[in-house]
């Protein structure tokens, strides 16, 4: 882990406290057969994973696919029926207000005082998490910092914009250094640009705090940014894997070519053995490694190459593949919808 | 997984430990909000006036013309002191409020997931209503002068007193019934209908002496009944009052014949307010 010159380094700030105790595992989270019933409903049927430190793990699926509520039980907003689950070292059922002393958390829905500054709802949360005294202003600082709000400070919450908002709660997670930051749809009703700022602060305290993030999304281009992906539907997990991984296993990448004769490069790249489609104005040759296949194709092709896109599987590709349906879009309520494919193709 | 069924280590256990010092750091944070987002709604500090002001004028000089004068004491006089615990009463019960705004604006969810005690943040909420309830309330004693009602320093500090043992029953009360109703309208309703009917028959605005028996009876059942005497004690013990005025003008509350002394009174309110605490901290965002 890199920490910039004069930032704290992870677990600076606990040194009073009696963290000496907590295990030292590399596990930021370890659940094992977790589930839960509400009723009659299964919510979560007997999952199990891990998250290392330090990972940014992204639990992706529909809506009701039971994302929330495995959140809730790891955050000990919600009891497990079954099975066991450890966040931070401290288990969830036994322990649950160690657990949320060393857990950040940001709902989907703002939970920020609109009466009161920026400055204001953070002291209330270093406060209530028990941030040192001496510590309070250093750590509002740096959290202000990392997601450029310090010149904001002083103004009251109300009149930040939705995005400013989000992000200061995603400081607010932060405040009291946690060793888990979880972010339960962090980007839902925020346009694109924000999105994307707000996922350059979340990247941020990663790299300078060391902390594990955890994030559930029904967004296939916010999944993206995970090291890893649980795709989860109806409660259970059916695929687990870095995106690339999950991509690979799941079809191989579209090179796409738009050369001076068509046919002619088709029945030559046929005859080297590639597998190739002829749309009206390109051709698609689907190969594994497509980007490190293009100098083979364009030779093979004999004539000019105009054009040369390499086209990737997409998370909604895996998704498709592994729930044998598209990702549900949110609920009405939220108002911006991301255009799923924005940040899918990847071109050259 | 069996490294999950290892024992724990004693030293995890005890990070579960409430810690007094950072419970009261709480108490004290969530205290300092109320007050914050106190000062800063002026216009609810002006509406908390409005009423009393309206009520000591209109009814204290209307009704003084009817009931007249006794020994230079007359109604405006006394009814004062139940116009200042009617001030403090409206407010402690609607800083309530907050709870219910709270929670309709998710800030509640913030405390409840903190690593914190309900408790804590519900004692917190009840002092920080109580005291705003009794600024307010002290706030009403300048217009004393106005009315010819006469302060002395010790005065001032014995009503602050009463004010703010009454402002934690109340807000207390109020926090029980927000801790269970869901909804702002309900919660406005709820308190509507039940602060007028217990400021009436709390003898702020009339003497207890000489009522029908029904009515006699429910001022008795009242709570506020006992909130209200002492502070009406408090301020007549420097008023110039002839025998005949106290007569008329009487305080004290009595029970089959039996007139309380004011700290049984005052155990009476602090009862009150324990009992409804306790019900608050019980009835506060329960898990799920």
């Amino acid at each position: 882990m890199t920490a910039t010159p004069g930032a704290l380094s992870p677990g600076e700030l606990d040194t009073s406290k009696p963290l000496t105790a907590v295990p030292q595992r590399s596990l930021a989270i370890e659940v094992s057969a977790l589930s839960k019933r509400y009723g009659e409903v299964q919510a979560v049927h007997s999952v199990s994973f891990s998250v290392e430190r330090g990972e940014v793990f992204a639990f992706l699926g529909p809506n009701g696919a039971g994302k929330s509520t495995t959140i809730k039980m790891l955050c000990t907003l919600a009891r497990p029926s079954a099975g066991r689950a450890r966040v931070a070292g401290f288990d969830v059922v036994r322990q649950p207000k160690a657990v949320r002393r060393h857990i950040g958390l940001v709902f989907q829905d703002q939970t920020l005082d609109d009466q009161l500054t920026a400055e204001e709802n953070l002291r209330f949360h270093a406060v209530l998490y028990r941030v040192p005294h001496d510590q309070v202003a250093r750590r509002i600082d740096r959290v202000l910092r990392l997601v450029a709000l310090e010149d904001r400070r002083r103004d009251l919450v109300g009149t930040f914009s939705g995005g400013m908002a989000r992000r200061l709660e995603i400081a607010r997670g932060m405040l009291h250094t946690p060793s888990v930051l979880f972010l339960d749809e962090p980007t839902v009703g925020l346009d694109p640009q924000t999105r994307a700022l707000m996922w350059e602060d979340v990247l941020r305290m990663r790299r300078e705090e060391g902390v594990t993030i955890f994030l559930t999304t029904h967004y296939m281009d916010e999944a993206e940014y995970a090291d890893r992906i649980a795709i989860i539907d109806h409660g259970q997990i059916v695929a687990l894997d870095t995106p690339d991984q999950l991509k690979h296993q799941v079809a191989a990448d579209a090179v796409e070519l738009v050369t001076a004769d068509d046919v002619v490069a088709e029945q030559r790249l046929a005859a080297a053995g590639f597998q190739v489609r002829r749309d009206p104005e390109r051709l698609v040759i689907f190969t594994a490694n497509g980007e490190a296949q293009v100098a083979r194709i364009v030779e093979s092709a004999g004539v000019a190459v105009r054009n040369v896109h390499v086209h990737r599987p997409t998370l909604d590709d895996v998704f498709l593949h592994y729930t044998g349906r598209q990702i549900r879009e949110g609920p009405a309520e939220r108002s911006v919808a991301m255009p799923l494919r924005a940040r899918m193709t990847r071109r050259r | 997984m069996t490294a999950l069924d290892l024992p724990y280590p004693p030293a995890v256990l005890a990070d579960e430990r409430q810690d007094l010092l950072s419970e009261l750091r709480t108490v004290g944070m969530v205290w300092e909000r109320e007050l914050i987002r106190f000062a800063r709604t002026r216009t609810r500090i002006l509406s908390g006036f409005t009423q009393p002001i309206l009520f000591l004028f209109v009814l204290g000089y209307g009704m003084t013309t009817l009931v007249g004068t006794t020994g230079g004491f007359d109604f405006k006089k006394f009814v004062f002191p139940g116009i200042v615990a009617m001030t403090v009463v409206s407010t402690a019960i609607f800083s309530a409020i907050s709870i219910v705004w709270d929670r309709e604006f998710g800030f509640l969810r913030e405390m409840l997931v903190a690593p914190v005690s309900r408790a804590a943040l519900v004692v917190g909420k009840t002092l920080g209503g109580a005291s705003v309830a009794t600024v307010q309330g002290t706030i009403m004693l300048v217009l004393a002068p106005l009315i010819g009602v006469h302060l002395t320093a010790l005065l001032v500090v014995e009503v602050i007193a009463t004010e703010l043992l009454m402002a934690v029953a109340l807000t207390t009360f109020g926090v029980f019934v927000a801790s269970r109703i869901q909804k702002m309208e309900g919660f406005q309703v709820v308190m509507q209908l039940l602060l007028f009917p217990m400021l009436f028959l709390s003898g702020a605005l009339f003497p207890l002496k000489g009522l029908p028996t029904w009515l006699a009876v429910i001022t008795r059942i009242n709570p506020l009944t006992y909130a209200v005497d002492p502070l009406r004690h408090v301020v007549f013990a420097v008023q110039h009052m002839p025998p005949a005025a106290a007569a008329r003008f009487s305080t004290g509350v009595s029970l089959f014949g039996y007139t309380l002394p004011i700290g049984v009174e005052l155990g009476i309110v602090c009862t009150f307010a324990v009992v409804f605490l306790s019900l608050a901290i019980a009835g506060f965002g329960r898990p799920e």
